[in-house]
């Protein structure tokens, strides 16, 4: 039944996914009950070099992270693209050469906009 | 009966390969202290064990039975899940990786020198890889620590900005072998060192090696712990077993982007030699993996660490438009070759 569902070579992926979650479960269970449990307040305030912290830890943080994984999701979607273009790049010949240069030069040219109006720049 | 059959021999395949990961990951640790402390002039652990040999078992138990805490404020259940959704990507990623040619045989049943092979292996790893991501940002934002939070941002920016040349210098030896499966690729660079495709990749190779460094956030690209800025980074409020799997986590995927560079420029498995044949191919794989995980180690002993600016800087405006030149040069000169 599971053969239908599922190609066999993906079930020793499947089952390797299980098996790895359970190695880190067990080991922290089997660690919950072994170890040491005797906390404190002090124990337990965030690292702050000694210091009671302030202020809640989660501030706002620069905008530029979020930038960078817009230019991570556009670039990432691009490279995905180039997978299966590779792999059959033999079957396809010169239409795929010239499909893949023409959809690269535009997006040079998306990718110097982003540099000149200062998408890369970290300061 | 035939599907338990199926399933005890998948069981077997990956308790090996689990337990071959884990003990170098293990010695890896051992490794890298020695070798550190070697290019250093000082002997490193020498007091468990001969040469302090039974050290990493030492620090496993050590770390097993140490209390685990969490900090006041932190999200419990992201906490909790973090190190565990870093360490099964890390480790689920050495199923598609082919250590040897030869299967051998136990009456009718076929043991493989690999977990499994599919057809699209080399995308299934950098899916996995980039799961791992997810885990040290969300641990980073759910220890409620300045230093958690900023490590675990900085962590992220750094895999996501590296993750583009790396997949896209992988995209060379993917056009030179027409194929993403990880055997097709290694039986495709057979025949003498000069059919590797570092030979003829030479540029993505050096992409790649670089990008592995920042994805497993090695040294010189070690930003998200920075121990002398951030504390320890992302894992700062992490103690005991939940540090440990970081810990573990970090080093299986230096394992693992190692194993991937061995199989995509080096040849896996195959002998530079064709004389050299009678070598199993298992040592040639191993040794090849060996070298490159020196080779790390002899970085961080020799170059200091970027500053972050500059690491994106690097990252972006180097190695992103040399790994997408380098794309259409290959698949250009591959046109005209053919």
């Amino acid at each position: 039944m599971l053969k239908a569902l599922l190609p066999s070579n993906y079930l020793p992926i499947l089952v390797f996914f299980f098996i790895a979650l359970a190695f880190g479960v067990v080991t922290i269970v089997a660690g919950y009950l072994v170890r040491p449990k005797n906390t404190y307040d002090q124990k337990l305030t965030p690292y702050e070099s000694g210091i009671l912290p302030e202020t809640d830890a989660r501030q706002r943080f620069p905008l530029r992270y979020y930038l960078i994984a817009m230019l991570f999701v556009l670039f990432d979607i691009e490279m995905v693209f180039l997978y299966p273009w590779a792999v059959s790049f033999n079957q396809l010949g010169l239409f795929a050469l010239v499909e893949m240069i023409l959809f690269l030069t535009i997006l040079f040219v998306g990718y110097f906009y982003a540099w000149k109006k200062g998408a890369l720049e970290w300061d | 009966m035939d599907l338990i059959i199926q399933i005890v021999v998948i069981v077997v395949h990956i308790a090996v390969v689990l337990g071959v990961v884990l003990t170098h990951v293990a010695y890896l640790t051992y490794a890298e202290r020695k070798i550190l402390s070697d290019m250093q002039d000082r002997l490193g652990p020498m007091e468990v064990g001969p040469h302090g040999l039974l050290q990493p078992l030492a620090d496993g138990l050590k770390l097993f039975f140490k209390e685990d805490i969490i900090p006041a404020g932190a999200n419990k259940i992201i906490f909790s899940a973090a190190p565990i959704l870093v360490l099964v990507p890390a480790l689920i990623g050495f199923a598609v990786v082919p250590f040897g040619r030869d299967s051998f045989f136990i009456g009718s049943i076929e043991f493989t020198p690999y977990i499994t092979d599919i057809n699209i292996g080399l995308l299934y790893v950098l899916a996995f890889s980039s799961i791992g991501a997810y885990g040290i940002l969300l641990g980073g934002w759910a220890s409620n620590s300045k230093y958690a939070l900023l490590g675990g941002l900085r962590s992220a920016a750094q895999v996501i900005s590296y993750e583009l040349p790396l997949g896209l210098a992988l995209v060379g030896p993917v056009l030179l072998s027409g194929s993403l499966s990880m055997k097709t690729m290694t039986e495709a660079q057979g025949g003498g060192f000069w059919h590797w495709y570092v030979i003829t990749q030479p540029v993505a190779f050096v992409i790649y090696m670089i990008c592995a460094i920042a994805e497993t956030n090695r040294l010189p690209f070690d930003m998200p712990e920075a121990e002398s800025e951030l504390v320890a980074g992302f894992f700062t409020e992490y103690s005991g077993m939940r540090f440990s799997f970081f810990f573990l986590a970090e080093y299986a995927n230096m394992i693992l982007v190692s194993c991937v560079a061995v199989v995509a420029f080096l040849g896996g498995w195959q002998a530079p030699l064709a004389a050299l044949d009678f070598i199993p191919p298992i040592f040639w794989f191993l040794a090849k993996v060996y070298f490159l995980l020196f080779f790390y180690i002899w970085l961080r002993a020799t170059v200091p660490r970027l500053r972050f600016d500059q690491l994106m800087a690097f990252g972006w405006k180097i190695m992103l438009p040399l790994a997408l030149v380098n794309v259409l040069l290959t698949s250009i000169v591959k046109y005209f070759l053919n």
